[in-house]
C-alpha cells in the first residue's frame, strides 16, 4: 500500500472541512470543520514524515494538536457567550462588525 | 570724486540724523506722558540739527575746494563673503545745501505746527512723525551710498504715509495715504532695480564707487540706470506719469503739505538726478527723458492748477509744476544741474511760505479749503496777506523776487538746448510761466480780494465764520519764509554763488549760446506772466465770484477739474486690468490649484468608500476570501515552480 492513499484521504478530508466552513451556518459545525482541516493537515505531515524517514513532521503534528486544543478552548468559550446573549449559534447572525 | 576723511564737527554729522530720530523715538515710545512737552522736544531736536548743520556747513566752506567732499564712515552694515557694505555719510556742498533747507524750513514748520496743531489731540504723534520724517530725509541726502539713500527714501515714504493719514478716521485721508504709498512704491521699484544693477556692475553702491567708475559702463546699462532712477524720481517727486498722488496728499495737515509735499521730500527726485550727474552725462537718452518728463509735468501741473477751487490743491499742482521746472533743469545736464537746485531751494522757501499761509487762512476759516467761500481776507489777516503775497510774487517770477532769478535761468537754459529741444522746452516752459501767473493770481483774488463771501455762509459745524489773524507762533515762521522768498533767489544766483558752491558736487555750471538773447527771453517770460495776471484779473478779479461752483463749463476746464483724466487713465490702464488679473488668478487658484488638491482627496475618499463595502460582517465571505487567496498563492507557487 503506497503512501499516496494517505495523501488522497487527507485531501478529501481537507476539502470536506473547507466546504463545511464555507457552507454551514452553525458555529459548532463550522468549528468541527476547522478541526477536520487541521487533522487532515496532521495526516499529511505524518505521511511525509514516514516517507522521508524523519521525525520533523511527527513533531509538527504534536504542535498542531496542542495549538488546536488551545484554540478549541477559546473558540468554544466565544461560541458559548455569543449563544448566551443572542440565543443563536449561527455565524451569519454575528455580523455587527462591518463597514 | 575724491572723498576726504571727516574732521572736527563734520565727523559728528551723524548727530544731524540722530537728534530728530531720538526725538521721534522718545515721543513715540514715551506715549501720553510726553503729551505736555512733546511738541517742544520735537521742535528743539530739529532746531539743534539746523544749528549743527549750519556749523558743519561753515566748516565745510572753510576747506579748500578740492577737499569739500567729506566722508564719515559709521559702521559695517552688511558683511557677507565678498560683499561688504558700509554705512556712512557724505557731507559735500550738495548735501549741505539740502541739510540747511530741510532743517531750516523744517524748524520753521515745526514752530508753526505748535500753533497750528495746538487744539489737536494727536499733536505729540504729529511731532513724532515730523521728527521721523526729518531724520529720514537727512539720511536720504547725507547717505554716502545708494543703499543708505534708499533707506532714507523709504523712511520719508513711510513718514509721508503716516502724516497724510494723520487724521486716519477720515476715509479720504486714509485713501490718499494709501494712494501715495502705492504710487511711490511703483517708483521705488525703479530705484531698487537700479541699485541691483549697481551691485551687479560695480559690486558696491557707494557714490564714490558708482560715480567714479561710471565711465566704464556700457552705454545701454548707463541708459537703463538713468531711466530706472528717473522712474524712482518720478514716483517720489510726483512727476508725470506718477503725479496723481501728490494733490491727494493734501488731505494731511497743512504743515505736512508745506514741509513734505512742497519743500523737501518731493524734491528728492531732483536730488537723485543731480547726485547721479556723472551717470546722466553719459546717457543722452536719460537726460532728454528727464527733461521731457519735466516739461510735460510742468505743463499739466500748471493747466490743472487753473481749474481747482481747493486752495491746497491749487498749491499742490503748483508744486507739481515747479518740480517739473527742476526736472527740466537737471535734464539739461551740466547746463542746468545748479539751476535746478537753485530753483529747488528758492521754491522750498516760497512754497513752504505759501502753504503755511494757506494753513493760516484755513485756520481762520474753520478748515474750509474752498476758495469760493473766501474773499476779502486781506483786511482781516494782514500778516498772512503780506507774507502770502510775497510768496505769490516770488512764485510767478516778479522781479526781483526769488522766482524771477531761478525760474528765468531755467527757461533761458532750456531755450539754449540743442535742436528741437530748445524751442520745445523753452516755449512750453514760458507758456507754463504764464499759466502759473494766471492760477496764482486767481487764487489771490479769490482768497484775499473781492466781497467777503464767508459772511453769507455758515461753516459745516454750524457756526458763523469769524476770521482772525493767526497767533504769533504761526505768523513768525511765515514772516521768515517770506523774507526767504524775497531774498533767496537773488542771494543764490548773485554771481553764481550757489553754482560755485555746488561745483565740487555737480561740476562747473556751463552756459551755451541760445537762439535768443537772455534779455529777450526774460522779457518774453515777464510779458507772458503779465498776460496771465491780466487774464486772471479779467476773469476773476473784475467780477464777483459765484459761491457755487459753475457746473456748465468748457471742455478744457472740465478736463482740468478731473486732473486731465490722470486718475481715469490710471484706473483704466492699471487698476482695472490689475483687478481682472487678480480675479483671474483667484479663479485659477480656486478651480485649478485647489481643484487638483481637492480632487485627489475626493478620489481617495470616494474609492475607499467603495472598497469599505467589502467588509460585510459575514464570516463565511471572509473565509471564502481567505480560501481564494490561499488558492492564488498556491497556484502562484506552482506556476513559479513548474512553468
Amino acid at each position: 500500500m503506497t503512501l499516496s492513499w494517505y495523501l488522497v484521504l487527507a485531501a478529501i478530508l481537507f476539502t470536506i472541512g473547507a466546504v463545511g466552513v464555507l457552507v454551514r451556518r452553525n458555529a459548532i459545525v463550522v468549528f468541527m470543520c476547522v478541526e477536520l482541516m487541521l487533522n487532515s493537515v496532521n495526516l499529511t505531515l505524518v505521511t511525509f514524515a514516514r516517507a522521508t524517514g524523519t521525525l520533523d513532521g511527527q513533531i509538527m503534528a504534536f504542535f498542531v494538536m496542542v495549538v488546536a486544543a488551545a484554540e478549541v478552548v477559546v473558540g468554544l468559550a466565544i461560541i458559548m457567550s455569543i449563544y448566551r446573549t443572542r440565543r443563536s449559534a449561527s455565524v451569519d447572525d454575528v455580523n455587527l462588525l462591518k463597514y | 570724486m575724491d572723498i576726504s576723511p571727516a574732521q572736527g564737527l563734520i565727523a559728528a554729522s551723524w548727530l544731524l540724523i540722530a537728534l530728530p530720530l531720538a526725538g521721534a523715538a522718545v515721543l513715540l515710545l514715551g506715549g501720553r506722558r510726553t503729551d505736555r512737552w512733546g511738541h517742544l522736544l520735537g521742535t528743539a531736536t530739529v532746531v539743534l540739527s539746523f544749528v549743527l548743520g549750519l556749523l558743519c556747513t561753515v566748516q565745510l566752506a572753510g576747506l579748500d575746494e578740492g577737499g569739500r567732499s567729506v566722508g564719515v564712515d559709521l559702521f559695517t552694515f552688511i558683511s557677507a563673503g565678498d560683499l561688504d557694505v558700509h554705512a556712512g555719510l557724505l557731507f559735500d556742498p550738495l548735501s549741505a545745501a539740502f541739510v540747511l533747507l530741510i532743517t531750516g524750513v523744517g524748524s520753521l514748520i515745526h514752530i508753526y505746527s505748535i500753533g497750528y496743531m495746538a487744539h489737536d489731540p494727536g499733536r505729540r504723534r504729529f511731532f513724532a512723525y515730523l521728527n521721523l520724517f526729518v531724520a529720514a530725509m537727512l539720511l536720504l541726502v547725507l547717505g554716502n551710498s545708494y543703499l543708505a539713500l534708499y533707506v532714507g527714501w523709504e523712511g520719508v515714504g513711510l513718514a509721508s504715509y503716516l502724516l497724510i493719514a494723520f487724521w486716519y478716521t477720515r476715509p479720504a485721508a486714509a485713501t490718499a495715504a494709501k494712494k501715495a504709498f502705492i504710487m511711490n512704491r511703483v517708483g521705488d521699484v525703479g530705484l531698487a532695480l537700479a541699485i541691483f544693477i549697481m551691485f551687479a556692475q560695480f559690486g558696491t553702491t557707494s557714490f564714490a564707487g558708482v560715480l567714479g567708475s561710471a565711465d566704464l559702463l556700457a552705454g545701454g546699462i548707463a541708459t537703463a540706470l538713468g531711466l530706472l532712477l528717473l522712474l524712482g524720481a518720478c514716483g517720489k517727486s510726483g512727476q508725470f506719469p506718477l503725479q496723481a498722488w501728490l494733490p491727494d496728499a493734501m488731505e494731511g495737515p497743512t504743515p505736512v503739505s508745506a514741509l513734505i509735499h512742497a519743500a523737501t521730500m518731493v524734491t528728492a527726485g531732483v536730488y537723485l538726478v543731480a547726485r547721479m550727474n556723472p551717470l546722466y552725462d553719459l546717457t543722452e537718452t536719460g537726460q532728454v527723458a528727464v527733461a521731457i518728463i519735466g516739461t510735460i509735468t510742468l505743463l499739466i501741473g500748471a493747466i490743472i492748477g487753473c481749474a481747482y477751487d481747493d486752495i491746497k490743491k491749487v498749491l499742490a499742482y503748483s508744486t507739481v509744476s515747479q518740480i517739473g521746472y527742476m526736472f527740466l533743469a537737471v535734464g539739461l545736464g551740466p547746463y542746468g544741474y545748479a539751476l535746478g537746485i537753485a530753483h529747488l531751494l528758492a521754491h522750498g522757501f516760497f512754497k513752504a511760505g505759501l502753504f503755511l499761509g494757506a494753513g493760516s487762512v484755513m485756520h481762520a476759516m474753520n478748515d474750509n479749503v474752498d476758495m469760493r467761500h473766501y474773499g476779502g481776507l486781506a483786511r482781516v489777516m494782514p500778516i498772512t496777506f503780506v507774507t502770502f503775497g510775497l510768496g505769490y510774487l516770488a512764485l510767478i517770477g516778479f522781479p526781483p523776487l526769488s522766482g524771477y532769478f531761478t525760474k528765468d535761468a531755467i527757461i533761458e537754459a532750456a531755450f539754449a538746448a540743442p535742436g528741437w529741444q530748445g524751442w520745445t522746452f523753452g516755449l512750453l516752459a514760458t507758456i507754463a510761466a504764464g499759466l502759473t501767473a494766471f492760477y496764482m493770481t486767481r487764487l489771490m483774488f479769490m482768497t484775499f480780494f473781492g466781497e467777503k463771501r464767508w459772511k453769507k455762509l455758515t461753516s459745516p459745524d454750524g457756526h458763523a465764520y469769524h476770521p482772525h489773524e493767526s497767533p504769533a507762533v504761526m505768523t513768525a515762521p511765515m514772516i521768515v519764509l517770506a523774507i526767504g522768498s524775497v531774498g533767496a533767489g537773488f542771494f543764490l544766483t548773485q554771481g553764481h554763488r550757489l553754482a560755485n558752491w555746488l561745483t565740487p558736487s555737480l561740476g562747473e555750471l556751463l552756459e551755451r549760446e541760445g537762439p535768443l538773447p537772455a534779455a529777450t527771453i526774460s522779457t518774453l517770460v515777464l510779458v507772458c506772466s503779465a498776460v496771465g495776471v491780466l487774464v486772471a484779473w479779467l476773469a476773476v478779479g473784475r467780477r464777483p465770484t459765484p459761491v457755487e461752483r459753475p457746473r456748465h463749463v468748457s471742455l478744457p476746464v472740465r478736463a482740468a477739474r478731473r486732473d486731465l483724466y490722470a486718475n481715469a487713465i490710471n484706473e483704466a490702464l492699471i487698476a482695472t486690468p490689475g483687478t481682472w488679473l487678480a480675479r483671474f488668478l483667484v479663479y485659477v487658484d480656486n478651480r485649478g490649484v485647489d481643484g487638483v488638491v481637492n480632487g485627489t482627496a475626493a478620489l481617495l475618499g470616494g474609492s475607499s468608500g467603495r472598497l469599505r463595502r467589502l467588509q460585510t460582517g459575514f464570516v463565511r465571505s471572509y473565509a471564502l476570501t481567505m480560501l481564494g487567496g490561499a488558492v492564488l498563492v498556491v497556484a502562484g507557487l506552482l506556476a513559479v515552480r513548474f512553468v
